[in-house]
């Protein structure tokens, strides 16, 4: 079936797009949600599991702190309001990765709710606001035998591995994100990397979308231009990066507009992104309110956090990044464009890593994101991974400081360390790589500069001092460029004084 | 002149071990034997579903072990105890009484299976249930009904007629039963027995296959109260696996039996609970229920009549709230990890699986339930059914609290009538539900309940029981009454009511 | 109060995977209608006032801490599944013929 896609600008000129994110969120904690098991990533099938989380008659759940603690902190974070008293429900249907048929989660009654993040997009500030945080746990893992392509589609059967059935999950929810106009698709990937930003601060979990420990789906619906209804939305999965998460946003408007412009009803259904061509493709059809049959889970007692715990958790959260960012801008001195420049390098932490070693913020900026980025590209690799490491930028640029080395000189010693020569002192030591500092050789190849260039000599004894340039360019020679230039230069104007 | 083991009481078995005028291997062979000669065939009650006879020899094997070596593990190491199928045991099927868990080997043993074995009692086997702990006879087993040793024609009562009739068959001093509403204490009332519903908590749920997660708990069926308590204090105590578990200890019941067998109720308030009384209630029943008041006026209580007006709801609430949860907890039932599977022909999805398996696993009083279940939970239902439900259970919660503030523990007869004919009463489950008036309204306030034997009734000879209720966490003065009453009852008889056909031959 | 047609009864046990045959359906609904109309009973008895009770004994805050506890073997945890392959449990296929 082909569809129709609008081009984006007519979609903005005839919609209002309006957006609502839900992100899942997998804990790093130790053990499951409601069981002792390990949660560890990559063990061998159904290796990690036990009665409870594999659902076996008679089992029971007993409820992870660590897991209630993370879901605190995750609400304190995102400015949420914590229940006073919240139970977990039972979510139930029938699939086959879901052990026991329904879910243990929670459905009117989270442990955070009514919060807000704010993000930047293109210098203004959108206020995300968060409708609840809760807890669930994760399902399963099924690969499909004898389809195509190992989709589920045109399977001949599948093999279910537990292991991850029971991992904690939080899940965090939007309300529906309005008034973002052109800037929709910027504006979900803003959030979702501000909100991976912010867990990742927390510690609670990996965050990493390519690894599946955080997990967005995007529901969108487009209301005609200026109308304050709500367009009836897609539910689009399977999106796992935060290119994918902007690109989801701007097929879906496309692909909504097309519908409604072309004088249909938009399906209100679940869709799979591809990430090959950025496309989304009809799921199962999510039928109106699929009916969970929510109950109170009767295996478990409310959880009610004091304000006391509530107070020391909040205690422990750490800066949240955007401040974090506008702190260090001010300290370090960058303009908005070099800070933004450090922030798309991922720089940020080496530089405040290098400078917390001792070098000037503006030196840990420049070589990161000039020399050394530019070997990190080269070879492939991230700067966290390029072989060099803060301390050692520290070091050189001290070195530099004290008159060991000049900037050229400080690259041959990057080289070595890239290559692993060992630390910036035995480098300089193997490859006779220091400034000399010593004024008597610089003197004897001055004299000889001077010898061999007499009317250079003239030139400046009568005043003409730039003249010297070619005489400290002959001591550089000489030197192989193991001299200070300006050390050599005044060496020249006392020779001839 | 051998004595006859298996007609002893357990407290009166666990006195000879430690006496050395028995053993436990000789306690377990008899118990064997009993089995043998009454569970299986035309004339047997099928009160077993599995029996472990190499298991238990080599459990009480090791129980005289200990004991010759000086280290008995409990009180009751070595006296054979069965256990209702609805218990997980690491090793022995456990089928719940259900087709679907046909031979299932669990992998672990429940809580209290495990403090079973930590104190050293002998595991005979597996008792015979209705399905999945649905019914009120036994007769919803899905390896057929467990016959009453009274009268094999007619029901044990259920959905623990297993265990009680295997202790009333002398095949068991004690047994394990589980109890939602009533299914201890009406087949207790059922076979002349003693059944006990403990505090809701106080005894571990897990390892316990979930019929209604709020209403369930494990307790004792035995012969005699004291056995009652010796068992429940061996597998009552807080659990950490079960988040349900209360923190606190319930004691001071053996204490509170023997104390009780002195026969003085100086003190006891008494309340008659007056919604449990009328045309339900067969006139048999009643007729030893108001002789057995009169005898508890006669130790010293203090008798009144109290009402307990949202009683009249109960059932009503009852059977919204258990299909509801239940039509949940089965859901796990689904042909794909374990189980009964049935593949329909041709290629069948997963779902189609799941639906042939539980079709075929499940029998029609599990069936109902689910879909009423179902029903009661769906959007639109919620609230006017499983809502409402819940909020009756308040209500009921409420008059217990006002009537505890008048009385120390309440009384009723235990069930409406006596044990009525297999098949009678199969096609009618409304006439089935009403058997569990009485034991219902414990279970929705978790208020712990104990029935013992209130004699035989004058109408056809079948025996009726007397229930007592107290506070939460109060157990203990069900121990005290129903251990006087009990002394004073069987003095009165001559000795304990006991099916004619399993009597001890003197 | 609504009574339940056989095709809802029907509908009821697709919600719940149950397969019922004809002959079950005529069996169970009018079954399941005088059980229904039983409890009905109990509609309205409640005010708004009253709190639902989903615990007889109220608790709170039950907690495990977080430390890895051994559970079962591959072997144990596989040992009564219908069918299996590679240490997983293997079930027929996940979409019915429509998808």
């Amino acid at each position: 079936m082909t569809e129709t896609l609008i081009d984006f600008d007519e979609v903005i000129e005839k919609f209002d797009p309006a957006m609502g994110l839900e992100v899942h969120v997998e804990l790093n904690t130790n053990t499951k949600m409601f069981c002792g098991c390990p949660t560890e990533f990559g063990a061998p099938p159904n290796t990690q599991v036990c009665p409870t989380c594999l659902g076996l008659p008679g089992a029971m759940p007993v409820v992870n702190a660590k897991a209630v603690e993370s879901a605190i902190r995750i609400g304190l974070a995102l400015n949420c309001e914590i229940a006073e008293w919240c139970r977990f429900a039972r979510k139930n249907y029938f699939y086959p990765d879901m052990p026991k048929n329904f879910q243990t989660s929670q459905y009117d009654e989270p442990i955070a709710f009514e919060g807000y993040l704010d993000v930047e997009v293109e210098g203004e500030t959108y206020r995300i606001e968060i409708e609840r945080a809760h807890m669930e746990e994760d399902t399963g893992k099924a690969t499909h035998v004898g389809g195509a392509t190992g989709r589920i589609h045109g399977a001949d059967h599948s093999l279910i591995d537990y292991n991850r059935a029971g991992i904690p999950l939080i899940e965090i929810v939007t309300k529906p994100i309005l008034n973002t106009g052109d800037k929709a698709p910027l504006v979900a990937r803003a959030y979702v990397s501000a909100l991976r930003d912010l867990i990742k601060a927390l510690g609670v979990s990996d965050v990493r979308m390519d690894q599946g420990s955080m997990r967005c789906d995007v529901n969108l619906s487009l209301a005609p231009k200026g109308k304050p209804v709500l367009g009836t939305r897609s539910e689009t999965k399977n999106v796992n990066s935060l290119r994918s998460v902007e690109r989801a946003v701007r097929f879906e408007m496309s692909r909504h507009a097309g519908i409604l412009l072309g004088g249909g009803s938009v399906l209100q259904e679940t869709r799979h992104f591809h990430e090959a061509d950025g496309t989304t493709s009809s799921g199962r059809e999510k039928s109106d309110a699929e009916d969970y049959r929510y109950f109170p889970e009767p295996d478990l007692v409310p959880v009610a956090p004091s304000r006391e715990w509530v107070e020391e958790l909040r205690a422990t959260l750490p800066e949240p990044p955007a401040e974090r960012r506008a702190r260090l801008q001010a300290d370090w001195g960058y303009t908005d464009l070099e800070m933004r420049d450090a922030v798309n390098a991922d720089a940020i932490d080496l530089i405040e890593e290098t400078v917390a070693a001792g070098a000037a913020p503006q030196a840990a900026r420049k070589w990161w994101l000039s020399e050394i980025s530019r070997r990190a590209n080269e070879a492939g690799v991230d700067l966290a991974s390029a072989g060099v490491t803060p301390g050692e930028v520290a070091e050189v640029q001290k070195l530099i400081d004290d008159g060991t080395l000049n900037d050229k000189l400080a690259r041959q010693v990057f080289d070595g360390l890239f290559a692993g020569e060992g630390t910036p002192g035995e480098i300089i030591e193997k490859r006779g790589l220091a400034l000399v500092s010593d004024d008597g050789p610089l003197l004897a190849a001055i004299d000889e500069a001077l010898a061999a260039q007499p009317d250079i000599a003239d030139k400046i004894r009568g005043g003409n001092h730039k003249a010297g340039g070619a005489i400290v360019g002959a001591v550089m020679k000489t030197t192989r460029g193991q001299a200070d230039a300006a050390r050599v230069q005044q060496l020249i104007l006392e020779r001839l004084s | 002149m051998s004595v006859s083991w298996i007609h002893r009481t357990a407290a009166e078995q666990a006195e000879a071990l430690a006496a050395g005028t028995v053993t436990s291997v000789e306690l377990v062979r008899a118990h064997l034997d009993q089995i043998g000669a009454t569970d299986e065939g035309e004339n047997g009650i099928n009160a077993f579903l599995h029996v472990d006879a190499d298991g238990a020899l080599a459990q009480a094997k090791a129980s005289d072990e200990r004991r010759a070596a000086g280290n008995p593990l409990h009180e009751l190491d070595g006296v054979p105890i069965a256990i209702k199928d609805v218990l997980t045991t690491k090793g022995l099927p456990t089928t719940a009484g259900s087709k679907m868990l046909e031979g299932w080997l669990p992998p672990y043993d429940g809580t209290v299976t495990a403090k079973i074995k930590a104190a050293g009692l002998p595991i005979l086997g597996k008792t015979n249930m209705d399905e999945f702990a649905m019914g009120s006879s036994t007769e919803n087993s899905a390896y057929g009904p467990t016959r009453n040793p009274w009268d094999h024609t007619r029901i044990p009562g259920g959905s623990g007629g297993g265990s009680a009739a295997a202790v009333g068959a002398f095949q068991a001093p004690l047994a394990i039963g589980s109890d939602t509403g009533g299914s201890i204490r009406q087949p207790g009332a059922m076979t002349g027995t003693v059944g006990v519903k403990p505090t809701y908590g106080s005894v571990s749920r897990y390892g316990v296959i979930a019929l209604a997660n709020s209403l369930d708990q494990l307790g004792p069926v035995t012969r005699t109260v004291l056995d009652a308590a010796l068992l429940q204090e061996l597998i009552g105590g807080h659990d950490p696996k079960d988040s349900t578990s209360v923190p606190q200890q319930v004691s001071g019941l053996v204490e509170a039996a023997r104390a009780g067998a002195a026969g003085d109720l100086g003190g006891l308030r008494v309340g008659v609970v007056k919604e449990l009384q009328g045309d339900a209630w067969a006139p048999g029943v009643v007729e030893r229920f108001d002789e057995s008041v009169e005898v508890l006026k006669k130790l010293g209580a203090d008798v009144i009549e109290v009402s307990l007006p949202s009683f009249v709801h109960a059932m009503a609430a009852y059977y919204l709230i258990l299909p509801a949860e239940c039509s949940s907890n089965l859901a796990k039932f689904d042909a794909m990890r374990y189980g009964l599977r049935v593949t329909p022909d041709g290629s069948p999805s997963a779902e189609d699986v799941m639906k042939a398996s539980r079709d075929a696993g499940f029998g029609d009083e599990v069936k109902r339930r689910i879909i009423i279940g179902t029903y009661a939970l769906s959007s639109g239902y919620y609230d006017a059914y499983y809502g409402q439900a819940q909020k009756i259970r308040t209500l009921i919660i409420e008059d217990f609290k006002k009537a505890f503030g008048q009385v120390d523990v309440l009384v009723s007869p235990t069930a409406p009538t006596t044990a009525f004919p297999i098949g009678e009463k199969v096609d009618d489950p409304l006439s089935m539900y009403l058997q569990d008036l009485a034991t219902i309204p414990a279970n929705l306030a978790g208020v712990p309940g104990i029935s013992i034997p209130s004699g035989v009734s004058s109408e056809d000879g079948l025996p009726t029981g007397i229930q007592f209720l107290a506070p939460v966490l109060e157990d203990a003065r069900l121990y005290r009454v129903g251990a006087a009453l009990e002394a004073a009852l069987t003095q009165a008889w001559g000795g304990p009511i006991a099916p004619a056909a399993y009597k001890e031959k003197n | 109060m609504p009574e339940l047609s056989r095709d809802e009864v029907r509908h009821l046990a697709d919600l719940a995977r149950i397969d019922l045959s004809d002959a079950e359906l005529d069996h169970l609904a009018p079954q399941l209608n005088v059980i229904l109309e039983s409890v009905a009973s109990i509609q309205g008895v409640a005010g708004d006032d009253v709190v639902p009770t989903s615990h007889p004994i109220p608790m709170t805050n039950v907690f495990r801490e977080d430390v890895v506890v051994p559970g079962l073997t591959p072997a144990e945890a596989l040992a009564a599944a219908p069918e299996q392959e590679d240490d997983k449990f293997s079930v027929p296929r996940i979409l019915g013929d429509e998808q």
